[in-house]
């Protein structure tokens, strides 16, 4: 019985802030509800029993992807209030996508009512390890299986990280930054000079 | 009792509220970006439950590697999102026609 009843709580709150995510006028608060959406979705993945993932989307979406949204819509001076000019002008043609889409997924559920296709059944290679925790099991299949996939996402990740900085990194012109090698090669020959000035005439320099 | 069908029905309706999110705010792309991540949220969600259903992990690995990818996605696009607001001043996607021929 409880398990219905978060079933539904996580579901009706994660979908309520999906809503507003789209709904709400402060792109602010849009990254708020989309962050209590990426929890409601963490608590549903733990009650079907993946742990790890759930995990995964709190510690990666609300700690690296949302605050890194939070950081660009606060770091940007925007007029929000020009972006939403056409908000309902867009309404109709957005409602009508919505519900056409809708209708398909609807369509398809009634279909698989009706008896499913047989696609096959899975061949047991990534079938739990019995007594072992979900995040063992996940870790098994991970670092044996799919050990290239695995190391393919890592690249995929350097190569956004690169991208991201060489992106957004710029040469500004006319800032007196540190040149180390100029500082290395200096000498003292040429950086100390004695002078041996008049009285009352100064120093040249 | 809750079974994969409930998923099913609560991501399929989280990924057309992404696609309304995009429809809706055609103008801000912080906005659609955001709802690009409900889409891959929904899609994980699906894959998570049938790997839960049919117990098969592969689904949860395969959901992994779409959160590596939209992690990617975001920081990408994110990049590109300040580098246009520093040229243009604005983020306003639908006159972005910079390169039309």
């Amino acid at each position: 019985m409880i398990q219905v009843l978060t079933f539904y709580l996580f579901a009706g709150i994660m979908l309520a802030a999906a809503a507003f995510t789209i709904l709400a006028r402060n792109p602010v608060h849009s990254v708020l509800w989309l962050i209590v959406a990426f929890f409601n979705a963490a608590g549903l993945m733990v009650l079907a029993g993946a742990e790890f993932i759930a995990m995964l989307l709190v510690i990666v979406y609300v700690g690296a992807v949302a605050v890194l949204f939070l950081f660009v819509v606060m770091m940007l001076d925007i007029d929000f209030a020009e972006l939403r000019a056409g908000f309902i002008k867009n309404f109709p043609l957005g409602i009508a996508v919505a519900i056409v889409l809708l209708a398909e997924i609807v369509l398809g559920m009634g279909a698989y009512q009706a008896g499913s296709l047989k696609l096959g059944t899975p061949d047991g290679s990534g079938a739990p390890v019995a007594g072992a925790s979900n995040i063992e099991s996940i870790g098994a299949l991970l670092y044996g299986k799919y050990l290239f996939l695995f190391e393919a996402a890592g690249i995929i990740l350097l190569v956004a990280m690169v991208g991201a900085i060489v992106l957004t990194h710029r040469q500004r012109s006319g800032v007196r930054g540190q040149n180390i090698a100029n500082q290395v090669a200096r000498r003292p020959d040429e950086a100390v000079i004695n002078t041996q000035p008049e009285v009352g005439q100064g120093v040249k320099l | 009792m809750i079974g994969v069908e409930h998923y099913v029905v609560v991501s399929s309706i989280l990924f057309v509220l992404g696609v309304l999110g995009i429809f809706l705010n055609r103008k801000n792309v912080i906005i659609i970006l955001m709802a690009i991540e409900l889409i891959l949220l929904s899609v994980n969600l699906n894959l998570v439950a049938f790997s839960s259903f049919l117990g098969d992990l592969t689904g949860q690995i395969f959901a992994m590697f779409v959160l590596t990818v939209a992690a990617g996605e975001a920081a990408i696009g994110l990049a590109i999102l300040v580098i246009y607001f520093r040229r243009r001043g604005t983020i306003a996607v639908d006159d972005v026609n910079r390169m039309k021929g």
